[in-house]
Parts: structure tokens; sequence; C-alpha cells
């Protein structure tokens, strides 16, 4: 088990550290931050003499190298366009983006598991035919047509939601939370359902899909034999062993929701980190580009490592071979 | 009031702020936030450390300069200063306005004016390009203070719009003394706070979501505006469809940046109203006329843009007026002048264009020697000015009609300009803003020979003109302000003659709002914070 952890851990690493490294290939192409920090009225000597404080004329590998050792102690220098420490940035950035993925996230699982249900037990019939059909839009529409669809009608026309940002939020030490005032939830409501919508779509398939294989497998055909309720079998064997591979999709989705949260923030103005990242790119932040990519690497492979162990801890047969072969 | 006058004497004061308080306490109720955005946050709080344009107008709310730009007139009008005077042609003397407090209540004296300006020119400040020429600020006595420059500067008043006062007590306080810069590591606390004698003061600035602003209840120049604004809040909002649907739903007042594509129907909403103004900044074209060989064209062995025959036939084939009236919808006004009709400088003379004529284009070219044309690099940004990718394109295909064949590169501006500064472009975009509103400045920039002091800094296509060098450097130091503008005047004219650059509009700034409010449009496109009125 621990040879297994820090196995893990070591490519971990590796992920993160090649990570970085393409990230620092690409931000030579980005362009140069000092033409905008000085202005257009700076003379050459001037920003010559940025370049070099700003250590951006060292080599490639230089620049790597300081920028590695500063990592790993976690810090990651200070944002040029906002002149404030990145980590700092970042945790301010951070609750807006994990509040928004988790009220996404939920908002799929709760909706899109029932639908997906309905839609396999009720096969054929003319609710389900709608929802199937819905679906496939949620599926190819992309995320920001969604975002600009709500916008125009629930806040241009109807003017029930705001258009954009999070509102006032609650600060709780180091967490700002806007979802614990009405006002909160009020400027949630678009961008969390632009968010699930994909993802709903995507449960609710799945689950359809799981539940009819599982339908036919032997052991339901048992238990009606038995005479069990279809409520018993529907949701009591049925649906239980179609969970298992929803919740390793949704875990790996919750990964995908956090980084890719930044079109969806962009446009409802969402102040997480992915908008953060946008205005980043825009500006040639390195120092802030660099610290997201590797915190985004970072959520992905600790998910990435939270599964594994699932899979040790749920997948007996695992535990054996590892044991056994040893 | 009968019911005052039965108190005792001493008790009068306490109860007539008490009967005032009530008396404002309606007003107060009735607190009217202006709510506005554009796509981007400002940089800073700290008044020196980043020379950004909107940074620049929203410090100009909360700090005061010694003179500002009047927003109808846009002359020269004193703000802290109330009069001033050439004591000699290196001293400027300025008497500061009596009485003027900081939002904390403490006064401005000249000693925040000589630190504030001393602050400007610090090693780590950007705004060092309006302090140039300055040798020494001296405080004369608690309200008047002397600059003393190196040299005879006709700017320096215009200079000292973009140099604003900050409280010298508050900086040593708060360990705020230079500008923050981002070679040094540490955050600066000017950063994210302020204190000014502004109209407005600062009660909230969370970076990219929303800075907040309130009446300065100490500001000198409340009883002299109409205003009746107490809150202004801004929420940059990046995405500019978002930005129009918060405008359109009422969630905001007024949008800086509305999208050319969005100006139609906010035009037609009954709720909203569109102003345009012409800003202050003119687009051109500018050639390559040094290197001897240009890369990427197919001219071997010399530089046709050196030609001036070429440089006038590509001139007079692009059609201006259907880039004005399709590319940029109406939204330009063409020019013929390298700066806008605002600036010192100009006159009606300066502003003709050669003709746009294809006949004459293709003669000229074959003149010089090219009558198939040429292939020829042409730079263009994607997102600097107003439909700069649009216009390249459409330049472009009018010049391929006389057999020009531009291969047209357009890129973000954060590789754009690195490029075109490195020499790279045989033909690039640039787009001039006059923030001292005198020809000096277009002109030493972008046709003075490449020098140093800002001499030719923009001048990326390397023009060089020993009588155009010769106007530029009397223009400088000539103080007798008649002969200066004729030589500004001059200078245009010589640009023009000898095609160094093809101008091609003034960029018109649209700004969106609710119908209920007032406000004044700047040349500079910013808003006047005490003249926004809300009916």
């Amino acid at each position: 088990m621990l040879a297994f952890i820090l196995q893990r851990l070591i490519q971990a690493v590796v992920v993160m550290v090649t990570v970085a490294f393409i990230a620092f290939l690409l931000f030579q192409y980005v362009g140069d931050p000092v033409v905008i920090l000085l202005g257009p009225d700076a003379t050459k000597e001037q920003v010559n003499l940025l370049r070099a404080d700003l250590g951006l004329e060292q080599p490639f590998f230089v620049q790597f190298g300081h920028f590695l050792t500063n990592a790993v102690q976690g810090e990651f220098g200070l944002s040029l366009r906002q002149g404030a420490k990145v980590s700092r940035l970042i945790a301010e950035r951070l609750p807006a983006t994990l509040e928004l993925a988790l009220v996404a996230a939920t908002l799929a699982l709760v909706v899109g598991i029932p639908m997906g249900v309905y839609a396999a037990l009720r096969r054929g019939t003319w609710a389900s035919q709608l929802i199937m059909t819905v679906s496939l839009l949620g599926v190819s529409l992309p995320t920001f047509l969604i975002g600009i669809l709500l916008i125009l009608v629930f806040a241009v026309m109807l003017g029930w939601f705001p258009s954009f940002g999070r509102g006032d939020v609650v600060q709780m030490g180091w967490w700002s939370s806007g979802l614990v005032t009405v006002k909160g939830w009020h400027h949630i409501a678009l961008p969390a359902v632009t968010l699930a919508i994909f993802q709903l779509t995507l449960i609710m398939r799945l689950v359809r899909a799981e539940m009819l294989e599982v339908l036919r497998t032997d052991y339901i055909k048992f238990a009606r034999a038995r005479g069990l309720s279809n409520r018993t079998i529907h949701f009591g064997h049925a649906l239980k062993n179609t969970l298992v591979p929803v919740l390793t999709i949704t875990g790996l989705q919750l990964g995908g929701l956090i980084a890719f949260a930044i079109i969806t923030e962009t446009v409802f103005q969402w102040p997480g980190m992915g908008l953060l990242f946008i205005q980043a790119v825009t500006f040639a932040d390195i120092p802030v580009m660099a610290a997201y990519l590797c915190l985004i690497a970072l959520i992905f492979v600790v998910i990435n490592l939270v599964v594994d162990l699932l899979y040790f801890v749920v997948d007996p047969r695992l535990r054996v071979d590892k044991a056994g072969g040893h | 009031m009968n019911s005052i006058s039965n108190f005792p004497f001493q008790a009068k004061p306490l109860i007539v702020s008490l009967a005032l308080a009530a008396c404002l306490a309606p007003g107060l109720a009735e607190a009217k936030p202006f709510k506005w955005s554009s796509a981007s946050d400002i940089p800073t709080l700290d008044i020196h450390s980043q020379n950004n344009a909107l940074g620049n107008g929203v410090h100009a709310a909360i700090f005061d300069s010694l003179l500002y730009y009047n927003s109808t007139s846009f002359k020269l009008e004193g703000k802290l200063a109330t009069s001033w005077r050439e004591m000699s042609p290196t001293q400027y003397r300025f008497n500061l306005r009596k009485g003027v407090k900081f939002s904390d209540g403490s006064p401005l004296t000249a000693d925040d004016v000589v630190f504030s300006l001393d602050r400007a020119r610090a090693k780590t400040s950007n705004f060092t390009v309006y302090t140039q020429g300055f040798s020494r600020i001296a405080k004369v006595d608690t309200n008047t203070v002397d600059i003393i420059l190196s040299g005879p500067n006709p700017v320096v008043l215009n200079q000292l719009t973009e140099l604003r006062i900050m409280s010298k007590a508050w900086a040593e306080k708060n360990k705020s003394l230079e500008p923050k810069d981002i070679r040094v590591k540490e955050e600066n606390f000017a950063h994210r706070n302020a204190l000014g004698s502004g109209a407005y003061m600062v009660k909230e600035w969370q970076p990219d979501q929303k800075l907040v602003l309130v009446k300065n209840p100490n500001w000198w120049g409340w009883s002299e505006v109409p205003s009746n604004v107490t809150e202004i809040i801004y929420t940059p909002i990046k995405n500019e469809a978002t930005r129009a649907a918060a405008l359109l739903s009422g969630e905001l007042d007024f949008v800086l940046d509305p999208s050319p594509q969005d100006l139609g129907r906010m035009r037609n909403n009954a709720n909203l109203k569109v102003i345009d103004g012409i800003e202050n900044r003119t687009i051109f074209l500018g050639m390559d006329q040094l290197r001897d060989e240009l890369p990427g064209s197919s001219v071997k062995g010399k530089n046709p843009l050196k030609d001036v025959k070429v440089r006038k036939a590509l001139y007079q084939a692009i059609d201006i007026d259907t880039i004005q009236r399709v590319t940029m919808r109406g939204l330009s006004q063409t020019t013929g002048a390298l700066v806008a009709p605002q600036v010192n400088g100009w006159t009606k003379a300066v502003d003709t264009r050669f003709p746009y004529s294809q006949d004459a284009s293709k003669k000229l070219l074959a003149e010089a020697g090219y009558p198939n044309g040429f292939e020829v690099d042409f730079a263009c940004p994607n997102n600097r000015y107003i439909n700069d990718e649009e216009i390249c394109q459409a330049i472009t295909a009018m010049w391929a009609k006389v057999g020009i064949k531009a291969k047209l590169r357009t890129m973000p501006l954060v590789t754009y300009f690195p490029m075109i500064q490195r020499y790279e472009a045989s033909i690039y975009m640039l787009g001039w803003g006059v923030p001292t509103f005198d020809g000096l400045y277009s002109l030493q920039s972008l046709v003075r020979t490449v020098g140093t002091g800002g001499d030719g800094n923009y001048n990326v296509g390397r023009y060089s003109n020993t009588r155009m060098d010769y106007i530029v450097d009397r223009i400088k130091t000539e103080t007798d302000l008649p002969v200066r503008n004729r030589l500004m005047t001059e200078g245009l004219q010589l640009q023009n003659d000898t095609v160094a650059h093809i101008p091609l509009h003034n960029q018109v700034i649209p700004w969106a709002m609710k119908k209920n409010i007032d406000v004044v449009h700047r040349p500079d496109n910013r808003l006047d914070w005490s003249l926004i009125k809300i009916n």
C-alpha cells in the first residue's frame, strides 16, 4: 500500500514538472509584458532595464530553474499585472471557483441521476424521449452560447437573475462565501446551471445506459422471480450497481469542472481562477499563468490519486494481485 | 426653529448640527450610485506605479492634480493650483488653492505637492515621462511651490495634468514613500489603498471584481458642479456580450467601451443612449525606410518603401471613405494629419488628404519602377484599436487592386508591439494618442530621427529628415507660443509632403448609458467624475 502511494506520488511529481516545463515553453510565445507595464511612451533604455530586472533576458533554462526552485517553496512571485503576490491572488479566487464547481456538480448529480433513471425505466414514453432529445442539445451546445442564452433570457428579458459577478460575499477566515446569502445564490444560479448542463446531460445519459444494462442482468431477473417490488429492484439493486461507474466519472469530472470553468467564468465575470487566468493571458502575466497551470495539474493529480486509492479499497482483486505478486 | 431657541446657548451648535443631519438624512437615504463597467480593471491605486489610461482616469477621481483639462473646452484649468506664473524660462511658480483637505480631513500643503512630484520622479516610478525636464521641486511657503526646469519646457503645464498629489504624512505612515514597482518583490500599501484630495474616496477595492468610490465630503469643488452621485461602483466585465447584457438589464448605468456590434441595438433601445466622441488618437500606417532590403518582399537588393513615390502610391490606393463607412460603420473621422484636431499644431490645411485614386497610384508605381507592383509584409495588431484587423484586411484588398500584394499578419498586442519595436515590420499600423494635446508629443516620437530621451521612440519605420529634426528640436525649447505652433504645423506638413506615415483616421469612441445619465464625453476617453448626473 505504502509503496503504491509512493510510486503514485513520484509519478505525480513527474507530471507536475512536465506541465510546468511545457507551460514555460509556451510562455516564450505569449508576448512581452514589459510593453504593457511601461506604456507606449517608455524609452528603450527603460524597457531594457526592466527586462533585465525581471530576468526576462536570461536563458530559458535559467528562468525555468528559478521558477522551479521558487515553486517548490510555494512561491510564485508577484503578478506583473496586479503587483500582488500570486499565492494571495489565487487564494482569493479559489473559493469562487470551488463554490461554483461544487454547486454545479451537485446540480448535475441531483438532477442528472433521477432523470437518467426515469429515462431508463420509462423507455419509449414521450417524456423520456423529450429528455433524451434535450440532453443532446446540452451535450452539443458550447458553454459560452448556453451562458449567453441564459443571460439573454433570465437577466435581460425576464430580469430574474443578475447577469454577472458574485454579488456580495461573506468573509469567513480566508474563505469568501457567496452561498450564505440569498443574493449570493441569486448570482450563482446562472453560472452554475451553465457549468452544470454538460455534466448533467453526460451523467443522465450514462445513468440511463448503465441502468438499461443492469436491468438486463441475471440478478435482476432473479430478484423479479423472488417477487420483490419494482421499487426495491430499481432503487435497491439496479441503481446501486449503476452508480459505481457514475461516481468514478463524476469524481474525474469535478477536476474538469474546476479547470474548465474558464469559459463560464469569463461569460459571467465570475471572479474565480479561470477569469484570473484569462486576464493573465491577455496581459502575458507569466507568474499567474504558471501558478494556475501548476495548480490545475495538482488538482488533477490529486483527484486521480484519490480515485486510484479508492479502486484499491473497492476492488479486492487489485489488492490480492499486488500482494500475491511480490 | 422656535424650539431650538429655548435651549441654553451652549447646546445650540449640537442641536443645529443634529437638525442639519436630519435635513441631510433624506438626501442620504436616496443615495445615488453610478454603476459603470469596461473590459478590464485598473492595475493599481498607486498614482505613480503604472501609466495606464484607465487607471489614470480613475485616479483623477480620487486625487487632484495641479492642473487638468476642462471637460468641455479641453483647455488647461487650475485644480489644486489657482494661479501660476513663469518666473523665468526655467522656473514656474504655482499658488495652491487654500483650504484644500485630503479626504481624511488633513490639510493639503506645499509639502504634499513637493513630495508627490518627487515621488513621480523616483526610480521606480512609471510617470517619469511626465516629469521630463523637471530639475527640482521647491517649496516657497505653505501655499506656493516652484518647479525648476533643466531647460525651457513649453509643455510643463500639460505634463502636470497627469501628476496627481497624494498625502505625504499618509505615505510616510504606511511606508509607501516610493511607488510600487514590479522589481520590488514586496507589495506596497499604496497599491491597494489611497488617500487623495479628489472628489471621491476609495471605500473598497477587490481587484477584478469591484471598486467602490464614495463622495468625499471634504472636496473643495462640490459647490461648483451639478453632480448628484454619491457612490461610484466600477465592476470590470471582460466579456463584451455580458457587459452589454448588464447594461440592457439595468444592472449597469454606463459602459465605457461597448462593442461595435452591440451599438445598433443600444441606440434603438428606448432606455439607453449612446454618445459618440472623437478620441484624441490618430490611427496611421508606418513604413520601414531604413533597411536596404525588406524580408518577405519580392523586391531584392533594395527597399521600395524608401521611395516617396511608392509611399504616396500606397497612400492614394486607400479608399478611406469606404473604410470609414463600411469597416468603421461611420465611427471614425478620416484625417490627413498625424494628429487630431484638438492637438496644438493641427490646421485644416495639414488635415488635407492626398485624394484616393487607383490611377494616380498605379502611375506613381510605374514611375518608381514597379509597374506590376510588388510583394511586401504588412503587420497589424488585432486587439488594440477599434476594428484594427478589419481595417488592415480592407487595406490589403485595396492595395491588391494596384498590384501591391501585402502579406498581412495580425497578432495580439502583447506580441505585436515588441515585434515592431525590434524593427521587424515592413508596413505596420500604429495609433497615437496625445495626452499633452501638443503636437510635439507626436512629432518627437514618430518622425524625429531615432535618438535618446524619447526622440523617435515610436519612429518604427526609422524615417529620418534633417529638416524635420531641426524643427522638432526647436519646438522642444521654443516658448513663444505662436512661433511654436507654426513650427509644429510646419512639421506636420513636412510629414505629409514626405509621406513619412499614411494617416487613416481619428477614432470615435462611443459611450453607452441609460437615458437618465448625463455625462460629458472627453476626448481622452475619461469620465469627468464631478460632472456625472443621474436624473
